[in-house]
């Protein structure tokens, strides 16, 4: 086969998916057989555009075969009309023209709130979205968040049934309810973007898989409604944390925290990008976190060195981030700045001050930038307990060595020297 | 057209703690829903608390067995149920942001349909 051909459809997979599959659930009125058609019109592209050349449009060419096929299937066999159809929209019921193919714009955001209704878990919203909008694979969803295939399997059957049975509606929410539901798909993208820059487990720091869809999906949902402060802001967050990823992992695979990366190894053309979609998004009313979030990393993205970092901009922009968002993370990143902008005494304060929230009890980078800022105060004992601590609180490989670097580079511990800093040097910090 | 019912869970304690004043209110703001909610309400009651309920189960040996009180042992207990007939779940949601239960909240399940 023509490898240009299989990277077409590959890319046709990536860009089209949605879009696809959002035209053919309006023929089939049902996930599952729309689901199955679009799979086929991929397997049929690569045949057909081996023989006959990639269409012009491949999005429009796999629609139709899609939709075919689902009407074919429809007429052949009546019991494949399931007897609790998807909820259309009244006033777009009709078929909509299709000259080309090509299913009405909005397909894409009705298919995209469907997913992310807030009657479905949110771990079902985040399942749904991977497979439907991004046509991953059950095995893939369930790689991403490390369960087995199985337990995956069923939470989107479940999630699936839960659709046709309380009848969540295939519609774009009225505009009294836009705001709340835009919100929980960005919460859902959001989620997927923070799964994917810190993976929770496992042996890699960044899953580029669950990156790259969510940069994905946050550009579709700009190119969707187009506008919107908190997607433009959250598209703004993404791209500016992306372009500082390749940085995050040195050559020899440690985790490098932003303070020691190379800042030349930043995408540059990505932070320009995401600096102006950051001006957009401060312009609208209200300010939402994920233009806030957005405004920070800018701050951290156009600073020469951590050092040279505006901390005290920083600072007010996290006192504005915790009146709209009051969480306790968004504290602990406070606190750290504070540490920075004003001494690491008061910083330390600040963090001790959160160490009694129990929402921040398993929370691992609390006794990291305690244990941090206890070294830098010289209080080394103390530093080395909260550095412990932290290790016990990650289950990512790399998070965990580079704990275990850190504890190391505080020297031994009188009382108990561990096994592996045996032949070692002095500490040797270059920060302080 | 798809049935919901919406099943309204309260603190009973705080119904046990509340004036005539809280009664009052209650009774006039579910008169106000009934109101306003006429097209789609298909039925509603309000019940006593659980203490008053009695359930009925069998044991391993398939006697019956009757005793005092809730089926479940909650602090939120049924208070009271809407049957209501919308188009689909976000209509059905909407009603019940409209249900007043200033102790609990609510929840909407669907009715099921045999064909």
């Amino acid at each position: 086969m023509n490898p240009a051909v299989a990277d077409a459809v590959a890319d046709a997979h990536r860009r089209e998916w949605a879009f696809v599959l959002a035209a053919t659930v309006r023929v089939t009125r049902d996930l599952d057989l729309a689901e199955e058609c679009v799979q086929d019109a991929y397997a049929k592209a690569l045949a057909t555009w081996d023989e006959r050349g990639i269409p012009a449009s491949p999005g429009a060419w796999l629609t139709t075969v899609a939709k075919n096929r689902a009407l074919d299937l429809l007429r052949r066999d009546a019991t494949m009309r399931r007897s609790l159809p998807l909820l259309l929209d009244e006033q777009t019921t009709p078929e909509p023209p299709e000259p080309d193919g090509s299913p009405v714009e909005d397909d894409r955001l009705r298919l995209i709130f469907t997913c992310c209704h807030p009657a479905l878990s949110e771990q079902a919203q985040v399942a749904l979205t991977l497979r439907l909008l991004c046509g991953l694979t059950t095995a893939e969803v369930a790689h991403a968040f490390l369960v087995s295939e199985t337990t995956m399997a069923a939470r989107i059957t479940r999630a699936k049934k839960k659709i046709a049975t309380a009848r969540i509606p295939y519609r774009v929410p009225p505009a009294e309810d836009l705001p709340a539901r835009i919100d929980a798909v960005l919460t859902v993208v959001h989620l997927l973007f923070t799964t994917g820059h810190t993976a929770p487990a496992g042996d890699t720091l960044v899953r580029h898989d669950l990156l790259d869809r969510s940069l994905d999906l946050v550009r579709m949902l700009r190119a969707l409604l187009p506008g919107n402060g908190d997607v433009t802001g959250l598209l703004a967050l993404i791209v500016l944390t992306h372009a500082r990823s390749a940085a995050r992992v040195a050559g020899d695979g440690r985790m490098l925290l932003l303070a020691d990366q190379d800042r030349t190894r930043w995408d540059h053309a990505a932070i320009d990008e995401g600096v102006a979609l950051v001006r957009e998004s401060l312009q609208s009313r209200p300010i939402g976190r994920y233009a806030i979030m957005a405004a920070i990393a800018a701050l951290h993205a156009e600073a020469p060195s951590w050092e040279e970092t505006d901390w005290h901009e920083v600072v007010c922009l996290y006192d504005l981030l915790l009146r709209v968002w009051p969480s306790p993370v968004v504290a602990l990143n406070r606190a750290v700045a504070v540490g920075f902008a004003d001494g690491f005494a008061y910083g330390l304060k600040e963090l001790d001050d959160l160490a009694a929230d129990p929402r921040l009890a398993g929370y691992p980078y609390l006794p990291a930038a305690r244990a941090d800022f206890l070294h830098r105060l010289g209080r080394t004992a103390e530093s080395r307990t909260a550095y412990e601590q932290a290790l016990t609180l990650t289950d990512n490989t790399l998070e965990k060595t580079f704990l275990t670097t850190r504890l190391n580079d505080l020297g031994p511990d009188q009382n108990h020297p561990p096994a592996n800093l045996r032949g070692r040097g002095p500490t040797r910090r270059n920060r302080d | 057209m798809a049935k919901y019912l919406i099943l309204i869970y309260e603190d009973e304690a705080s119904w046990a703690n509340a004036g005539p004043e809280d009664y009052e209110r209650a009774m006039k703001e579910h008169t106000a829903f009934g109101e306003n909610n006429r097209d789609v309400l298909r039925g509603g009651e309000a019940l006593h608390p659980g203490s008053m309920g009695t359930s009925v189960r069998k044991d391993a040996s398939g006697d019956f067995v009757v005793t005092d009180g809730a089926f479940f042992e909650t602090k939120e207990g049924l208070g009271g149920y809407y049957l209501i007939e919308v188009d689909d779940l976000d209509q059905a949601i909407a009603v019940a942001k409209q249900v007043p239960a200033p102790y609990g909240g609510v929840e909407v399940r669907p009715v099921m349909v045999f064909s």
